[in-house]
């Protein structure tokens, strides 16, 4: 036991810097050993699990992409099947969409937002923990299904009918439909936190026009999931009914619609590649700014960027459907949509050169990969103008130019940022810095690798090359381009494995790392590396946009925080002038209970209705534990 | 790093209320979401009907009294939950364990108003894509009756325990209102579009 002090309600102003670290410590930690692992509700011990995660789901999606042009690489090859290719474009499609690019995305804000704004946890830290349950139990859900053969079938957006129960037999489109809805669960469940913590949490002074550009893009993010994801929760329920209760929903014969289904997929569809972009181009413009010494130009423009994005993200999911045959007049408004939303990205175009060209850069790694970023994405940007032309589209449609075009904006457009953002917040993360030669190695093949697989699937989708098959014959004139393909694909491998093999050497024996190694401006350089759990001692309080830079030898805080529960600051949504000292919520292991529940009730609906009833019974019980007081002083005001 | 303490917060209150409180706005954020999903319903709905030669499909207009029933129910149940918002206000325990007892029946008795709606409809979810629309709307807000439903029975239970008498709960309570007044107010463009487009 733990005799406290005489004084009730101990406050950091009366503590030392020693003292409150030891006293931080104790109400902050999370205990060693299994029960504190499954219990923590700490979002940096969370967020890096989200992250190693990602990553392993990147690796094996990157694994069925070698599998994929190892079959392609010759005519009438015969290493894979057509029923396992089928299964193996659609794992890797939806692996590397719901499992990884998302997700990924989310995680590195579970890691960043929160020391960003200078709070010590997420907002509902146990929603946090819940939310990453779910995301796991949704990604091993897919793949075990996958190891027993077992794996969808039916394209990453699975389109009725052939995802209906009139094609679609077995249970391998039903564990697409409720994969989608164990990550859709979670990134919901994430984009809340994020959304709360940055209207609410934010450091005193931390006004709106302070905010650090990455957290206003996973704040715009979190709202794009928040009004995109349900449209795709009410598509899989919908095609999981047609399927197990026999509903119409998309079954023409009894006046349902198979377009339905489409624009339900795509107006979360194509949000979705916003969802996967805009945190990209939050770290971009965080990368950009620290490597050239200076803020990056035009704040007030790039955050209107981000914000039109995320409007007229909703306004395009129909240039998705071009062939389906929809009337004249609405696919001109999407074409005009469509095209319309390269402005606000040649903006932030514009914005990083104007910065770069002002500045000093510095060719760190982290840099590299932004300019990577920058010429990919500009050569995806410009063949997505090229496919919002209706005529155009009607003849690369389901064409390789497609893959070609959507893995110049996806790899290009988030995968550069990350690998990027990786090397940057690296140190942060572990307290260990990347080797920069190596770095150097990842970036150049992982560049030229890029573009010597996937430029040319541009010239074979021009040569008529459909995608999604799983071989073709020695007569097309495919065979040269695929075997060159395929090789290529091998300089790419090498360079992830290069970098696999950079980070966990790293984390294990780089040079350690100081606080804030490349000198940046933003928060969380304002702490150890890695943070403490508590990440700051006390909380800082903030003066302008970037808070390290002015005076880089003091840091202004805040004081009078108890240190007997877990506090931190509630501020006003505007200003950020503080309201409240607020409780947070301590470890927990009913997140946990409360996920497994959850993933009971969602596997067993794929075999009868009746889970859905039964089902609710465990998961009630497990939220109840989770929600009841505890009488700990988190609980009790 | 020096740090250098520029503000004293000591004299801030140990908890945030209404728009100070994080689970206030998490519960707007929930709204949001939920909000979308049964707006997407009844485009869903609209949609099939666009499509549709006439609506409803293969079944008469549904009956009207039990969903008018429920949909006055819930109007009335407004009131005691406005009344219980002001009573977690004023941090009244006596008051609020009333409200809860008197919420908790008014989450019931649209149970047994809903029990009759689905056959009301006059079709069932598999015979149609009307029919499916349907059952779905109507089971899609009566999973939210349930939760909410759920949530007041905890929250009257926690109010009866040792654990009632503190802000944080009186906190939880006003969201639970809050929560409520959602569930209703979703309910009538769900109502109206349920009952009185197939009678246009
Ligand atoms: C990095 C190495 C990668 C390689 C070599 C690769 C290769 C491929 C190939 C060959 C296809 C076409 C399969 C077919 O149509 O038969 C494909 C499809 C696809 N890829 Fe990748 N890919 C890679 C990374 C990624 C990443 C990082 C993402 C997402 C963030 C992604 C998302 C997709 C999607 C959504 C499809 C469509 C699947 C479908 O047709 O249902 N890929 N990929
Ligand atoms: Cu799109």
């Amino acid at each position: 036991m733990i005799v406290r002090d005489e004084v009730e309600d101990l406050r950091d102003t009366a503590l030392d810097e020693v003292q409150l670290d030891r006293r931080l410590s104790e109400t902050w930690s999370t205990p060693t050993g299994l029960w504190g692992a499954l219990s923590t509700v700490d979002h940096k011990i969370i967020g890096r699990r989200y992250i190693y995660t990602a990553f392993i789901f990147l690796a094996l999606g990157g694994i069925l992409a070698l599998a994929m042009r190892l079959q392609l690489s010759e005519p009438e090859a015969r290493f894979i099947g057509p029923d396992r290719y089928n299964q193996i474009f659609t794992m890797h499609g939806t692996n590397m969409m719901f499992l990884f690019a998302v997700p990924v995305m989310e995680a590195m804000a579970v890691y960043l937002v929160p020391l960003m704004v200078g709070t010590r946890n997420i907002a509902f830290p146990r929603l946090n923990a819940f939310s990453y349950w779910m995301y796991l139990a949704g990604g091993l859900l897919l793949w075990i299904a996958f190891a027993v053969d077992t794996g969808p079938d039916v394209g990453w957006f699975a389109y009725v009918p052939l995802s209906g129960p009139q094609y679609a037999a077995g249970k391998r489109a039903d564990i697409w439909a409720q994969m989608i809805t164990f990550t859709e669960v979670s990134a919901l469940a994430v984009a809340v936190e994020i959304v709360v913590t940055v209207l609410k949490q934010r450091a005193p002074g931390m006004s709106l026009d302070r905010i650090p550009l990455f957290v206003w893009s996973m704040l715009v993010t979190s709202f794009l999931i928040i009004l995109a994801m349900p449209a795709i929760m009410i598509a899989s329920t919908a095609l999981i009914l047609d399927r197990l209760v026999g509903t119409h929903f998309f079954n023409p014969a009894e006046g349902g619609d198979v377009l339905l289904w489409q624009h339900l997929f795509w107006f979360f569809g194509h949000p979705e590649v916003y969802i996967i972009f805009l945190p990209a181009v939050g770290m971009v413009s965080t990368i950009v700014a620290t490597f050239t010494r200076r803020p990056v130009f035009g704040y007030l423009a790039m955050v209107m960027a981000l914000v039109t994005t995320g409007v007229l993200a909703f306004g395009l999911w129909v240039h998705h459907m071009f062939v389906a045959g929809l009337p004249r007049l609405g696919e001109s408004f999407f074409t005009a949509s469509s095209m319309a939303i390269a402005i606000p990205a040649g903006l932030q175009i514009f914005c990083w050169l104007a910065t770069m060209w002002a500045g000093r850069p510095v060719f760190k790694t982290p840099f590299l990969f932004v300019i990577g970023f920058m010429v990919i994405f500009v050569i995806g940007g410009m063949t997505g103008v090229m496919v919002a032309s209706v005529p155009f589209d009607t003849q690369v449609h389901d064409t390789y130019f497609v893959v070609a075009h959507f893995h110049y904006v996806l790899v290009g457009g988030a995968v550069f940022p990350l690998l990027g953002a990786i090397y940057y917040w690296f140190p942060k993360i572990t307290g260990r810095m990347m080797s920069e030669t190596l770095g150097r190695w990842t970036f150049g093949l992982i560049f030229t690798g890029f573009n010597l697989t996937f430029f040319p699937m541009h010239i074979l989708g021009l040569q008529g090359m459909p995608r999604r098959i799983y071989t073709y014959q020695p007569e097309m004139p495919w065979s040269g381009l695929n075997m060159f393909i395929s090789l290529s694909a091998v300089i790419l491998a090498a360079g992830f494995l290069l970098f696999f093999i950079d980070a966990i050497r790293s984390a294990a024996s780089g040079p350690a790392a100081p606080d804030n190694p490349w000198g940046a401006s933003t928060l969380e350089w304002a702490t150890s590396s890695p943070p403490l759990p508590y990440n700051f001692a006390r909380l800082p309080v903030v003066g302008s946009l970037e808070p390290l830079s002015n005076n880089s030898e003091t840091l202004s805080v805040a004081g009078g925080l108890s240190v007997d529960r877990r506090e931190l600051i509630v501020t006003s949504v505007v200003e950020a002038l503080p309201e409240a000292r607020e409780s947070s919520p301590g470890n927990s292991i009913w997140p946990l209970w409360s996920a497994l529940a959850t993933t009971v009730l969602l596997i067993w609906s794929i075999f009868t209705p009746w889970a859905v009833v039964w089902g609710s019974i465990p998961v009630s019980i497990a939220l109840i534990g989770w929600f009841w007081p505890k009488g700990t002083p988190e609980d009790d005001t | 790093m020096n740090r250098s303490v520029v503000l004293d917060l000591s004299k801030l209150p140990p908890h945030g209320l209404g728009t100070a409180s994080l689970t206030w706005w998490g519960t707007l954020a929930f709204m949001l979401i939920e909000g979308t999903g049964f707006a997407l319903s009844i485009v869903v709905y609209l949609y099939l009907m666009s499509l549709a030669p006439h609506w409803p499909l293969d079944a008469p207009p549904p009956d009207l009294l039990p969903g008018s029933g429920l949909t006055a129910l819930l109007i009335v149940s407004l009131l005691p939950n406005m009344l219980i918002a002001r009573w977690a206000r004023q941090q009244n325990l006596a008051k609020v364990r009333i409200g809860l007892v008197i919420m908790s029946l008014l989450g019931v008795a649209p149970l047994f108003l809903r029990v009759l709606e689905f056959p009301a409809m006059h079709i069932s979810w598999d015979q149609n894509a009307y029919g499916s629309i349907v059952w779905v709307m109507l089971g899609l807000h009566t999973t939210h009756i349930l939760t909410d439903l759920v949530e007041t029975l905890v929250l009257t239970c926690l109010m009866f325990s040792k654990h009632g008498d503190n802000p944080r709960r009186y906190g939880d309570v006003s969201d639970n209102a809050m929560y409520w007044n959602f569930v209703v107010a979703t309910w009538l463009p769900m109502y109206v579009c349920l009952y009185w487009i197939p009678r246009l």
